[in-house]
C-alpha cells in the first residue's frame, strides 16, 4: 500500500505544469523528458545541448534541494536488478521511439489537444496497467 | 547575458521546478506509480491528481504563451507538427508502457530519483539512456497502409 496523497499530488502536478509553461515561454520548447534526455547524448543535432544538460541537472538536483529545505522523500524501488535493467531499456527505447513519455505526450501533448499524444498516452497507460495486472495478479 | 545563456538558465530553473513537482507529488516513488497502475489491487489514485494539476496549468499557460509571436529568449516556438497516429508512435508507447509497468519508473521520475541512490535506480537509468540512444537510430516501422504490397 502507498498513502493516497491527492493534495500533495495536485500541488506537485501544478509545479510540473508551471515548469512546462516556463520552458515554452522562455525557450519555445516542449518539456518532454525523453526528448531532452536522449538529446543530451551524442551525436548533437543542434546547439541547445547545454540547455538540455541544464534542464536534466535541475531535475537531478531537485531531491537534494528538497531535502536541504527539510523535506523527506519516501521511496521504494525494486531491488531486482535484472528486471530494472530490462525495464530501463524498454522505457528508454519505447519513449524515444514513440516520440514521448508521460511528460511530452501525457502533460504537454494532452495540453495541446494533440491526437497523437492522446493515442500514445492511452496506449502506454493501458499497456502499463495490463503489465501490472499480469505481474501482480496472474503470473 | 546572451539569449543562449538565458535559455540555459531558464532550462535549469524549469528542470528544478519540474523535479520538485515530481518529488512533492510522490511520482519519484515507483511503488506509488505501480499502485496507480494496479487498478484491481492496491489502487492509489494520486497520479490522476498529478496529471490533472499539470495538464490544467499547462493547458491554460500554453494558450497565453503560444499566442505570442515568439518565446522570450528564442526566435520561434519548437512545437511538434506530426499529425499521423503511425506505427512507431504506437509501438514505442507499447514498449514504454511495458517497462513502466515492470518498474514504476518513467524517464523524469527515474532521473529525479538518481541522487537518492537506490540500487534499482542506478541500474535503471544507464539502461534507459542506452535504450534512448538506440531508439534515435532504429529504423522507423512502416504503418500498415504505407507498407508496400499490402494494397
Amino acid at each position: 500500500m502507498t498513502e493516497f496523497t491527492p493534495l500533495a499530488s495536485l500541488f506537485g502536478g501544478v509545479l510540473i505544469g508551471l515548469a512546462a509553461v516556463i520552458l515554452m515561454l522562455a525557450n519555445g520548447r516542449i518539456a518532454g523528458i525523453s526528448g531532452i534526455a536522449s538529446r543530451v547524448l551524442p551525436p548533437f543535432e543542434d546547439s541547445e545541448t547545454l540547455a538540455r544538460v541544464a534542464f536534466i541537472g535541475g531535475l537531478i538536483a531537485a531531491p537534494l534541494v528538497y531535502i536541504a529545505l527539510g523535506g523527506v522523500v519516501v521511496q521504494t524501488v525494486s531491488s531486482n536488478l535484472a528486471l530494472m535493467a530490462v525495464a530501463g531499456l524498454l522505457v528508454g527505447f519505447g519513449s524515444v521511439y514513440g516520440s514521448g513519455c508521460t511528460s511530452g505526450h501525457g502533460v504537454c501533448g494532452l495540453s495541446r489537444l494533440s491526437q497523437r499524444s492522446l493515442a500514445a498516452t492511452a496506449t502506454f497507460m493501458a499497456i502499463a496497467m495490463l503489465t501490472v495486472l499480469l505481474t501482480r495478479h496472474v503470473l | 547575458m546572451s539569449n543562449a545563456n538565458l535559455r540555459i538558465v531558464a532550462s535549469l530553473l524549469a528542470g528544478l521546478l519540474f523535479g520538485l513537482g515530481l518529488i512533492i507529488s510522490g511520482m519519484s516513488n515507483p511503488a506509488k506509480i505501480l499502485n496507480f497502475l494496479d487498478v484491481f489491487g492496491t489502487w492509489d489514485a494520486s497520479l490522476a491528481f498529478v496529471m490533472a494539476g499539470a495538464v490544467a496549468v499547462t493547458f491554460v499557460g500554453y494558450r497565453f504563451v503560444l499566442s505570442r509571436n515568439q518565446p522570450l529568449f528564442e526566435a520561434k516556438f519548437f512545437v511538434p507538427t506530426a499529425k499521423d497516429i503511425d506505427a512507431p508512435l504506437i509501438a514505442g508507447a507499447t514498449i514504454f508502457g511495458m517497462g513502466w509497468g515492470l518498474s514504476g519508473f518513467c524517464p523524469g521520475p527515474a532521473l529525479a530519483a538518481l541522487p537518492l541512490l537506490a540500487d534499482g535506480t542506478l541500474v535503471f537509468v544507464p539502461a534507459m539512456l542506452v535504450g534512448m540512444w538506440f531508439a534515435r537510430f532504429a529504423p522507423k516501422l512502416k504503418s500498415p497502409r504505407e507498407a508496400p504490397g499490402i494494397h
